[in-house]
């Protein structure tokens, strides 16, 4: 069996000058490619070559509006042949199975319809012809996929089998019909030029009910000849086809069939047919004449069809193994030397000699992408056709075909979410290559990352969960919308994030004196307990908001706690005592004496801190005199206090 | 039936209008009086007329009978007009960048309609006011919220509710120049963020809202800062929330996780569910807090604090597992979604 061997093609970059180097970087669905300065011999230029980069991409079938529903309906079928019970034995699946392979191959001929239609009604030639590309494909792959449902997944013995191909063929010859609606409809149809072409045509079809039915029409016509016309309507309704679900058996039909053979032959040899040579001829091809059937190559139009009639007529209770030896004489007879074996040809051999990987493997290289042999080796797996054939790499043949399949779709901009269901159906690798994939998602709007998001929590991804986080909430602070960024911070359970977005609003605090977004922090609820800094923040804020309703003497405890209990950071504690300042300075003592204590150890603990740190050149002298001020106002206010504080309570009421 | 179902809208009963990630399309479901359908799923929609669109369209809202107004990825609001006679769309009036950041584009989330009035919000966090034929902005609230506003709804003619990333409904009162909000209502526990909400038809106190954690909360937005009532819906984000415009017992809902619902409820009793000057004694055994109001409002039964005494049935709506359910809308017995399988259901035979 020869390899498929198809030359790569060629693909010219227009910008990049001719006789350039150009370098190169993978992606996920495409390479990159640019002009470089290098020279094969001689010195070469630094700097780069051409301004621009070019994206050479291979598959374009996914951006095509129509395909996309093939992939996702397909999408659709896969999830649901991935949730059969594993439980039940295969034989009672089989025909759950062959419905499956039938509904993937609905949406193939839907598809084909559609870019049918599209294709016929398009007034751009280019389009026209690449939309009739695709058909073509889609035509190549329908029938592929149908000759490895019949023998693979439906797996006919002998009998039924020949009944299975008979179908199959029919189902690909259009033009049969096409012709004939044409005769039917035409005045006079037995005097149509196609007309004998439509009756021939059926014979090889083995549909010999609408055969004689058209023959009937010339019968009328030629009362002279009607013995003849009456011999042949007689054999065609005698010709004994299997039945499956009856009693007789195999051996029986055999017999029967035989004998019937042999009564055409006899007809034959006495020359009953020798004066109407289209009677002759169709009485050739029921005996299984070679020479006869290859004189219809233009009818047959294909090897495979040849093959299929061929058999019908000459051996109908092939069984499966004895099929390829068949295929392979047919298709060395019909293909003379004009013309070149296809890949397509290679392919259909490869699976009537029941070698599945071959088929598999042709398909791959033949098409452009892996829509194809991802689904059907699915399907061929969940048969339980394939054994484990390991590849190189560590992951059988299935789960890479399905990863490849499923990378590719990750790259779109909508089917990625497709392609996660695929990658979760695969569990060796498919964990690992959706970590990898889900990360580079482009978010470009938070519903986008919302669901994402919500793709990672429901597989226990965490890392990603707070990798994204991480990415909108950085994306959020930068655009100062600190809100957006602490919630992202909050879903992550980030507690070093809403560190630093907390330090945000306490900077913005102290340059602009008040603080922004106070609907926010009004409102943290729980969420405050998440990071220290921000616990802070929502009680400084409260510090303030009791100030402001006046009640001096919560607020001072809640301020001084915050510096005892170490809530606050160091940094802070001095623009913490400024706020002290106002409330030492009312005329009501508010702090008691006790709390007038702490807070002088924490303003000595402050400026003792301060002064061990080496005082810096850079802090201009300005500065500095400021805080001594500070530092200074606040031991005499605290000085006062204490004093007031002190005659308070040593006060007795009488 | 397989297109990009992000984001769809029904209007007057013949047309019904889907967007396209990168395209608003115009599509016909038929002439709902003429079916003899058993299957409320047969028939695909066909597509009229379509246009291009510069982003994703993440909210979609008629304004009249011809024009839609989208938000858009990049932050521009834009109004099409369909035009009937030639089956075509236009742009009619765009507004680019109309959400932004200083140095990078802020997607639109959300848009309400109040003929010629439009209010979009985004996640800039800004609300603005436009006027339909206007060329300029009518109104900008700047930072009217610290964190992405999901969605917009018209309470009244003049006020409009925003939900947030922070689980806060906040009402706006238009005619007001300052720019915070008249009342603040949330969730108390955890701030879960709030993707949709959506007023009842008749009884504009109650507003009805979904997010993050896929609850259905129902809101009396006169009394309280909490919501009414709260129903596990979802198993995941719920991106709509809509009542039936004209049987506001029912209401539907759609998610991530999917599915969609439809949810409908019963007057507790046999009687007539209003109640004319002072309350009965099966009235307040029904609803933890009785309404403030009681005297002359209509007991809506969605006000029922307990969701098992009032008869309230939930239907999934879709036949099978789908991916995200992200839109849905309803009118007379037509409802019509759109999923992220690239695909729209319209049920036309929904038992309201």
């Amino acid at each position: 069996m020869e390899e498929v061997d198809v030359n790569p093609t060629v693909t010219n970059i227009p910008a990049i000058r001719h006789g350039k180097h150009m370098g190169f970087a993978w992606g996920p669905e495409d390479i990159l490619v640019y002009e470089t300065q290098f020279k094969a011999s001689g010195p070469s230029l630094s700097g780069p070559g051409g301004s621009f980069i070019h994206k050479v991409r291979k598959d374009e079938d996914i951006h095509s509006p129509i395909l996309r529903k093939l992939f996702n309906e397909s999408h659709h079928i896969f999830v649901g042949l991935q949730t059969i019970k594993e439980d039940v034995p295969s034989k009672s699946k089989k025909p759950q199975f062959v419905s499956i392979s039938r509904n993937y191959r609905s949406v193939i001929r839907a598809c084909m319809e559609e870019l049918q239609q599209v294709a016929v009604s398009t007034k751009d030639t280019e389009m026209a012809t690449q939309y009739g590309n695709q058909v073509s494909i889609l035509l190549a792959i329908e029938l592929i996929w149908n000759l490895c449902e019949v023998l693979f997944i439906d797996a006919a013995p002998a009998g039924s089998l020949l009944l299975h191909l008979l179908d199959w063929v029919r189902l690909h010859n259009a033009d049969a019909d096409e012709k004939a609606k044409d005769v039917l409809q035409s005045d006079s149809p037995a005097e149509h030029h196609h007309y004998w072409d439509v009756v021939v045509s059926y014979v090889l079809q083995g549909r010999l009910e609408e055969a004689r039915q058209m023959l009937a029409k010339q019968a009328t016509r030629q009362p002279a000849s009607r013995n003849m016309y009456k011999l042949m309507d007689g054999l065609l309704s005698k010709m004994p086809f299997y039945n499956p679900g009856g009693t007789q058996t195999l051996t029986e039909f055999d017999v029967k069939w035989r004998n019937w053979h042999e009564e055409v032959d006899r007809y034959l040899k006495d020359n009953s047919f020798s004066s109407n040579y289209h009677l002759e001829l169709i009485c050739k091809i029921l005996v299984g004449d070679e020479d006869a059937l290859l004189e219809q190559k233009e009818l047959l139009s294909t090897w495979y069809h040849f093959l299929i009639t061929r058999l019908l007529y000459c051996h109908p209770t092939v069984k499966p193994i004895e099929l390829h030896y068949y295929a392979q004489s047919c298709l060395t007879m019909f293909l003379d030397s004009r013309s070149v074996q296809e890949p397509l040809d290679s392919i259909l051999l490869a699976a009537f000699e029941f070698d599945i990987y071959l088929v598999i493997k042709d398909c791959s290289i033949v098409l452009n992408n892996w829509w194809f042999v991802a689904h059907l080796t699915d399907l061929l797996d969940h048969c339980k056709l394939l054994h484990s054939h390991n590849l190189n790499f560590g992951s059988n043949m299935r789960e890479f075909l399905l990863i490849e399949y499923a990378s590719g779709l990750f790259t779109h901009h909508s089917l990625w979410q497709c392609a996660v269901d695929y990658f979760d159906h695969c569990p060796e690798l498919g964990r690992a290559c959706l970590e990898l994939q889900i990360e580079r998602v482009p978010l470009d709007t938070e519903r986008k990352a919302l669901k994402v998001l919500r793709i990672c929590e429901d597989r226990q991804m965490s890392e990603q969960v707070r990798s994204i986080c991480k990415i909108m909430a950085m994306r959020a602070l930068r655009n100062n919308r600190l809100g957006s960024a602490l919630s992202w911070s909050i879903r992550a359970k980030d507690a070093a994030f809403a560190t630093l977005i907390s330090e945000r609003f306490l900077q913005d605090y102290c340059t602009k004196g008040t603080f922004s977004d106070l609907d926010l922090i009004d409102n943290l609820g729980p969420a405050m307990l998440l990071s220290d800094r921000l616990t802070f923040l929502g009680k400084y804020r409260e510090f303030h908001k009791l100030y402001g309703e006046k009640r001096f003497k919560e607020a001072a405890k809640l301020l001084l706690s915050l510096m005892t209990a170490k809530i606050a950071p160091r940094s802070f504690w001095m623009t913490l005592l400024t706020d002290a300042l106002p409330l030492l300075e009312q005329k009501e003592v508010i702090f008691s004496a006790d709390q007038t204590y702490e807070l002088m150890y924490c303003l000595e603990e402050l400026t003792s801190s301060l002064d061990t740190a080496a005082p810096g050149a850079d802090s201009p002298m300005q500065e500095q005199d400021v805080e001594q001020t500070k530092v200074e106002l606040l031991r005499l206010s605290l000085a006062r206090n204490l004093a007031m504080a002190i005659v308070k309570e040593g006060t007795v009421d009488t | 039936r397989a297109l990009r179902g992000w984001l769809l809208r029904i209007s007057t009963p013949l047309s019904s209008r889907l967007c396209g990630d990168n395209k608003v399309s115009v599509w016909s479901i038929g002439d709902p009086g003429s079916l003899g359908l058993e299957d409320g799923f047969e028939g695909d929609p066909q597509l009229i007329c379509e246009h291009k669109h510069d982003g994703d369209v993440l909210d979609l809202q008629f304004l009249d009978q011809e024009r839609i107004v989208t938000v858009s990825s990049t932050g521009a609001v834009t109004i099409f007009r369909h035009h009937q006679n030639s089956q075509t769309v236009s742009v009619s009036q765009q507004w680019p960048r109309a959400h932004r950041y200083p140095c990078d584009d802020a997607p639109g989330t959300g848009v309400a309609c109040s003929s010629p009035e439009i209010v979009t919000v985004g996640e800039d966090g800004r609300i603005i006011v436009f006027r339909a034929d206007h060329e300029g902005v009518v109104r900008v609230i700047e930072n009217a919220d610290s964190s992405t506003l999901h969605a917009v709804t018209y309470l009244r003619t003049t006020e409009v509710l925003t939900v947030n990333s922070f689980g806060q409904l906040k009402l706006w009162d238009l005619r007001q120049q300052n720019n915070s909000p008249s009342q603040v209502l949330s969730l108390s526990g955890d701030r879960v963020p709030l993707y949709c909400v959506d007023r009842h038809p008749n009884q504009q106190h109650i507003v009805a809202t979904g997010g993050q954690d896929g609850m259905l909360c129902v809101w009396d937005v006169r009394q309280g800062s909490m919501p009414f009532s709260l129903m596990e819906a979802h198993s995941a984000e719920m991106w709509e929330v809509h009542f039936h415009p004209t049987n506001p017992d029912h209401l539907f809902t759609c998610s991530e996780d999917g599915s969609l619902l439809h949810w409908e409820t019963a007057s507790p009793s046999e009687r007539p569910s209003f109640l004319q000057g002072g309350g009965s004694s099966s009235m307040t055994s029904r609803s933890a807090m009785a309404p403030a109001g009681g005297n002359q409002s209509i007991m809506s039964a969605w006000l029922c604090g307990d969701p098992s005494k009032s008869r309230l049935e939930t239907t999934h709506m879709l036949p099978s597992q789908t991916l995200s359910v992200n839109s849905l809308d309803v009118l007379g017995q037509c409802l019509v979604c759109g999923t992220d399988g690239e695909a729209i259901f319209v049920n036309r035979q929904v038992p309201v």
